[in-house]
C-alpha cells in the first residue's frame, strides 16, 4: 500500500495553498539540518582543538604508546588498543549471553514469563553508567582479585602464549574487568535486538524444519540464524559502538597505564576513560590538551565505521 | 513425519540404517538439551547481575535513606547534609533539557518519516542522529563547554541543560521516526481527503494516533539522561552548597554522587551511596513506566 | 504525579536553606583541588553566618582549577601544585597557601601492621620504578631488621586521574632519585612504569586493600579515616618517622617560607628530626584584576575568617594550619589586590 500522499486540489476554485505547509516543512527541514550541524561542529572544534597534536606528532600519533605528560610526549596507540580491546573482549563475553537470553525469551520461555523476564533484562540498559563504575569497584573488582584472576593465573601457568594472556597480579581492575563491565551493559541491546528481529522469521520455516524433526537447537541455528544474520550482526554492531563510547563505567575499573600490557589483566586505557582523566588537569592550550581532542576525534572516527557497517548490514530491514 | 519414514531412495546414509539413526537423534536429543540449559543459565546470569546491582544500591544505600536526605542541602563531611539541591537539580536540569530537546527531535522525526523518508539528506540525518546517539557523552559536555562556557566566562545551568538537551535529540528522532512510521497510510488518506493541508495533518492526525509512543521516547530520553555524569561536569559544575539557578553552577545528583564516592570521609560515602539508589530507582521507574505505557498502547 | 507532591514537598521543608535575601549573602564559586575540598566547604559553613558569604566549590582537580581561574569563570582557584611565576604574571593572578597535608604511604603485607615498615625515598622511587620486585628484597629487608617480610610480589598502585597529590609525591621522588627525575619527572599525571591505576585516594586505598604485596599513597585524611596501613619514611635528619599529626606539624614549622616567592613553597624533604618527609601546602590563587571587586573582596574576607577562626576545624579534619607568621605574610600580600575585605 503507498505511504505517499498526494495532497488534492481545492474545490473552490483556483490553487489554495496553507500557509502553514511551507513553514512546518521549513521547520521540519531546519531541525533536520541543525542535527547535521550539530555533529559537523562537535566533529570539527574536535578536530580543530586536536590539530596542535597531529601537527606535533604527525600520523606517529597512532602508533605511538606514550603517554608522558612531564615531557610532552603523547600518543594515541595505548587508548586506541584498550577501547578496540575492551569493546571486542566486550562482545566476545556479550554476544553467547544476548544469544542465550534471546533464544531463551522466544523459544524457550513459557509466556506468562516472557514479559517481566524480557523487562528485567533490559532494564540493565536503563542503569545509569555511574552506578555501573560504583557496582564495578565495590563488587565486581574484589570478586576478580580474589577468587576469577588468581585462579585463571594459576590455571593458564606453564602454557605457553595463554600463561602471558593471563599473567600479572591480580589487580581486579584493568582491561578485563572493563571488558567484562562493558559486556553486562551492552547484553541488553544485543538481546533486544536478537529478540525483535528472531520474533520477525515466519512461522511457516520454522514449522516446516520442526515438522522434518528438527530439535529446537537445530531450528535456531539452521532456519532463525540464517535468516536473521544480517540484523542480528547489524545489533551486534549496535552494541559495539556503545562500548566504543562508556566513559564512566569504565573510568572506575581500568587502572590507568600508559603501557600496552601483554596480559589481559593489566591496566589500560580507553579513549574515553583517559578524555575523563586527564581532561581536568590539563592546562588550556597544552599540548596534552590537543592530545586528548584528537584521542576525542578519533573516537568519532571509529564509531562512524563501526556504525556505517552496522547501517549497511541493516539496511535490507529497514526496507522491509 | 519422522525421520526414518522418508520417501523411499530420497534420503540417504543413516536413515536407512535404524541404529545410527537412532544414535544421531540421541545425539541430537543431548545437544538440544545443553544448548537450551545453557541458554537457561545465561538469562539466570542476566537476572542475577540486575539483581546484584540493586541489592548492592539497596544495602549500601538504603541505610542512610533518611527524611533528612530529602531536606538538607549538600553540605561539608561531619555537617549531616542531605542531597536536596542535587536532587533539585538533577529534576530541573533534566526537565529543562528534555524540554529543550524534544521539540527539535520531534520536527527531525518528522521530517525523516514525512518529508525526507530515503532521500540522501534525509539518510545522512538518520546516521548523523544515530552517531549522536552513541557518542560519549563526556565529548558532548566538552563541546558545550567549548561554546556555551569558555565565551561567557562562567558554568551556568543552562549550559548543563544544553548538553543534556543534546543528548535527548537523537532519542526522540528515533522514536517519532518509527511511530510515525507505524501509522496506516488510510489515517493520513483520509485526513487529505477531507482536505486538511499536510502540516494538519501531521500536527493534528499522526502526531495524535503516535502520542503515547512518542511519550515513551521522552520518557526514555529523560531515563537516560538523569543518570548522566560527564556532560554536567564540564557545563553546570555543580554546586556544593546551594542549588544555584540558570547562570550560576547548578547543584545536580550524579556529580554529587561522583565527588563524594570518592571522598575520605564516611558519611559523604554514604550519601553517594544514597543518591546512587535514588537516581537507579527514579531511572528504573521511568522505565518500567514507559514499557506499560508503550505495551498498553500498542 | 505523586512526583509533583513530593517536589513540592521537598520545596517547601528545604525553602529556609534555599532562598536566601540577595542583599544579605554574596555567592562566590571557587574550583580546584580535591584534596582541600573538604576544609574549604566546612570553612564555608562555619563562616557563612559571621560573613554572609555563601561559598560553592567544586572539586574538579588543580589543573582544572587553575583552567577556569585563568578562564575567569571562577571567583578564586584552587591548587595543590604552585604555579611559576611567569604563568602568575602572564595570567595576572595572585598565589596564597591556605592549609597544609600530608601524604602516606599505605601497604598491605600479611603480617605488617600500621607503621612497622620502614622505606627510605631511594628505596621507594626504586619500587616505582620496578627496580625493586619483592618484599624481601634486600634492600628493604636491610633497613626493616627484626620484621619478617614475605617473597610476594611488590603491586605498586598510582592515581589514575590528574592530582595534586601525585604531584607531591612523584616531586618527592624526584628529590630522592635522580634517575626517576630525569627518567618520569614530576607532574599532576606523570608515565608511571607499570603498576595499576585507580581512581581517586579512595580507589588507591581500596586496590591496595584488595592486593596482598600492594603499596600506594595516599592523602593523610584517608589513612586516618580508613584505618590503612602506614609506613614510616626516613626524613631530611636521617630518622624514621611515621606519618602523624605532630611530624606534618615539625616539617611545616621547619620551612623557610622567606625563601621563596608567591609563598610557592614545595614543604618536601624539610628539615628536623620529627618532620614528615612527603608534606604539600594547598594554594589559592586570585585575580589581581578582578572584574568585580567585591567578589574579591569576598574571597579575601573568606579566608581571612578561615585564617582567623577555622585553624580547630582544619586539625579536625586532619589538615595543618599555617604558622600564623604565615598568615600575615597572606594578609600583606592581600592589599595589592584591589577589593577592601
Amino acid at each position: 500500500m503507498q505511504q505517499t500522499v498526494i495532497l488534492p486540489m481545492s474545490s473552490a476554485g483556483g490553487r489554495r495553498i496553507s500557509i502553514g505547509d511551507p513553514i512546518f516543512a521549513g521547520l521540519a527541514f531546519a531541525a533536520g539540518f541543525f542535527v547535521l550541524l550539530l555533529l559537523g561542529s562537535i566533529i570539527l572544534s574536535l578536530f580543530f582543538g586536536g590539530m596542535p597534536a597531529f601537527r606535533a606528532f604527525g600520523l606517529s600519533f597512532l602508533t605511538s604508546a606514550t603517554w608522558d605528560p612531564v615531557h610532552h610526549v603523547f600518543g594515541a596507540a595505548v587508548s586506541i588498543y584498550g577501547t578496540l580491546l575492551t569493546s571486542v573482549l566486550a562482545l566476545i563475553f556479550a554476544v553467547p549471553l544476548a544469544f542465550g537470553i534471546a533464544f531463551f525469551l522466544t523459544e524457550l520461555a513459557p509466556d506468562w514469563m516472557r514479559r517481566p523476564v524480557g523487562t528485567a533484562v533490559e532494564l540493565l540498559a536503563a542503569v545509569p553508567s555511574i552506578i555501573y563504575g560504583m557496582w564495578g569497584f565495590f563488587i565486581i573488582v574484589p570478586i576478580m582479585s580474589q577468587y576469577i584472576e588468581p585462579t585463571l593465573i594459576d590455571t593458564f601457568d606453564g602454557i605457553p602464549v595463554l600463561q602471558d594472556l593471563f599473567a600479572g597480579p591480580p589487580f581486579g581492575t584493568g582491561l578485563f574487568t572493563a571488558a567484562l563491565i562493558l559486556a553486562v551493559m551492552v547484553i541488553p541491546f544485543i538481546s533486544a535486538t536478537m529478540r525483535d528481529v528472531f520474533d520477525t522469521v515466519p512461522a511457516v520455516y520454522k514449522e516446516s524444519a520442526y515438522g522434518v524433526g528438527c530439535t529446537t537447537w537445530e531450528v535456531m541455528r539452521s532456519i532463525v540464524l540464517p535468516y536473521t544474520r544480517v540484523s542480528v550482526v547489524g545489533g551486534i554492531m549496535l552494541g559495539l559502538g556503545r562500548a566504543l563510547g562508556e566513559t564512566m563505567a569504565v573510568t572506575f575499573v581500568i587502572g590507568n597505564s600508559d603501557q600496552i600490557s601483554s596480559s589481559l589483566f593489566g591496566s589500560g586505557n580507553t579513549i574515553a576513560s583517559i578524555v575523563a582523566l586527564e581532561f581536568p588537569e590539563s592546562p588550556a592550550g597544552s599540548l596534552k590538551l590537543a592530545s586528548l581532542l584528537a584521542l576525542g576525534f578519533i573516537l568519532f572516527v571509529i564509531s562512524f565505521i563501526v556504525l556505517a557497517i552496522s547501517r549497511y548490514l541493516l539496511r535490507p530491514r529497514l526496507k522491509a | 513425519m519422522s525421520a526414518t519414514t522418508a520417501t523411499a531412495g530420497s534420503v540417504p546414509g543413516p536413515a536407512k540404517n535404524q541404529k545410527i539413526s537412532l544414535a544421531l537423534g540421541r545425539r541430537r536429543h543431548r545437544t538440544n538439551l545443553i544448548i537450551k540449559a545453557l541458554c537457561v543459565l545465561a538469562t539466570l546470569i542476566g537476572l542475577v547481575l540486575l539483581a546484584s546491582i540493586l541489592l548492592t544500591l539497596i544495602y549500601l544505600g538504603g541505610s542512610g535513606l533518611t527524611l533528612n536526605v530529602f531536606t538538607s542541602v549538600t553540605k561539608p563531611p561531619g555537617s549531616n547534609g542531605g542531597l536536596l539541591n542535587a536532587i533539585l537539580g538533577t529534576l530541573i536540569q533534566t526537565s529543562v533539557g528534555t524540554l529543550i530537546g524534544t521539540p527539535i527531535g520531534l520536527m527531525v522525526g518528522t521530517y525523516l518519516a514525512e518529508y525526507g523518508r530515503h532521500s540522501t539528506l534525509a539518510n545522512s540525518i538518520r546516521f548523523v542522529s544515530d552517531v549522536l546517539l552513541s557518542a560519549p557523552s563526556i565529548l558532548i559536555g566538552l563541546f558545550i563547554y567549548e561554546i556555551c562556557v569558555e565565551p561567557f566566562g562562567g558554568f551556568s545551568g543552562v549550559a548543563g541543560c544544553l548538553a543534556l538537551a543534546v543528548i535527548v535529540i537523537p532519542i526522540v528522532v528515533r522514536t517519532t521516526e518509527d511511530m510515525l512510521q507505524l501509522i496506516p497510510p488510510s489515517l493520513r488518506e483520509a485526513a487529505v481527503a477531507l482536505g486538511a493541508p499536510k502540516w494538519k495533518m501531521i500536527v493534528l492526525i499522526c502526531y495524535r494516533a503516535a502520542k503515547d509512543g512518542i511519550a515513551t521516547g521522552v520518557l526514555l530520553a529523560v531515563a537516560r539522561i538523569a543518570g548522566e555524569t560527564a556532560p554536567l561536569l564540564f557545563t553546570s559544575l555543580g554546586n556544593s552548597s546551594a542549588l544555584g539557578s540558570m547562570t550560576t553552577p547548578m547543584s545536580s545528583l550524579p556529580v554529587t554522587i561522583y565527588q563524594y564516592a570518592g571522598s575520605a570521609f564516611q558519611d559523604w560515602v554514604q550519601l553517594a551511596w544514597v543518591g546512587a539508589l535514588l537516581i537507579t530507582i527514579g531511572v528504573l521507574a521511568t522505565n518500567i513506566l514507559a514499557r506499560f505505557a508503550l505495551r498498553g498502547g500498542r | 504525579m505523586k512526583r509533583n507532591y513530593l517536589l513540592g514537598g521537598a520545596l517547601l521543608l528545604g525553602l529556609a536553606e534555599l532562598t536566601v535575601p540577595a542583599s544579605a549573602q554574596t555567592q562566590i564559586t571557587g574550583a580546584g583541588s580535591t584534596f582541600a575540598a573538604p576544609i574549604y566547604t566546612k570553612w564555608a559553613e562555619a563562616a557563612s553566618g559571621a560573613t554572609s558569604i555563601k561559598l560553592n566549590y567544586q572539586a574538579i582537580g588543580s589543573g582544572a582549577g587553575i583552567n577556569q581561574i585563568n578562564n575567569r569563570t571562577v571567583d578564586f582557584g584552587a591548587s595543590d601544585m604552585p604555579v611559576k611565576a611567569d604563568d602568575l604574571t602572564a595570567h595576572k593572578l595572585m598565589q596564597f597557601p591556605t592549609v597544609i597535608g600530608g601524604v602516606d604511604i599505605i601497604v598491605n603485607i600479611p603480617g605488617i601492621k600500621a607503621n612497622e615498615l620502614k622505606l627510605t625515598g631511594p628505596v621507594l622511587a626504586a619500587i616505582y620504578m620496578g627496580k625493586i620486585t619483592k618484599w624481601n628484597d634486600p634492600s628493604i629487608t636491610a633497613i626493616n631488621p627484626g620484621l619478617k617480610l614475605p617473597s610476594t610480589a611488590i603491586a605498586t598502585v598510582h592515581r589514575a586521574d590528574g592530582s595534586g597529590t601525585t604531584f607531591v609525591f612523584t616531586d618527592y621522588l624526584s628529590m630522592q632519585d635522580a634517575d626517576w627525575k630525569s627518567k618520569i619527572g614530576s607532574s599532576t599525571s606523570v608515565s608511571w612504569p607499570g603498576g595499576a591505576g585507580a581512581k581517586g585516594s579512595d580507589g588507591v586505598s581500596g586496590t591496595v586493600h584488595q592486593i596482598t604485596g600492594g603499596i600506594g599513597y595516599v592523602e593523610s585524611a584517608y589513612a586516618e579515616q580508613n584505618k590503612l596501613t602506614t609506613t614510616m619514611l626516613l626524613n631530611k635528619a636521617g630518622k624514621y618517622v611515621a606519618p602523624t599529626m605532630a611530624a606534618f606539624e615539625a616539617a611545616a614549622a621547619a620551612a623557610d617560607w622567606s625563601s621563596v616567592q608567591n609563598f610557592a613553597i614545595d614543604l618536601n624533604n624539610e628539615p628536623g628530626d620529627a618532620s614528615w618527609p612527603i608534606e604539600s601546602a594547598t594554594f589559592v590563587l586570585l585575580p589581581t584584576d578582578p572584574k568585580d571587586v567585591n567578589q574579591s573582596a569576598a574571597v579575601k574576607k573568606f579566608f581571612e575568617w578561615g585564617f582567623a577562626h577555622g585553624n580547630d576545624t582544619a586539625k579536625q579534619l586532619l589538615y595543618i594550619p599555617l604558622p600564623e607568621s604565615v598568615h600575615n605574610a597572606i594578609r600583606a600580600a592581600w592589599k595589592g589586590v584591589p577589593g577592601t575585605m
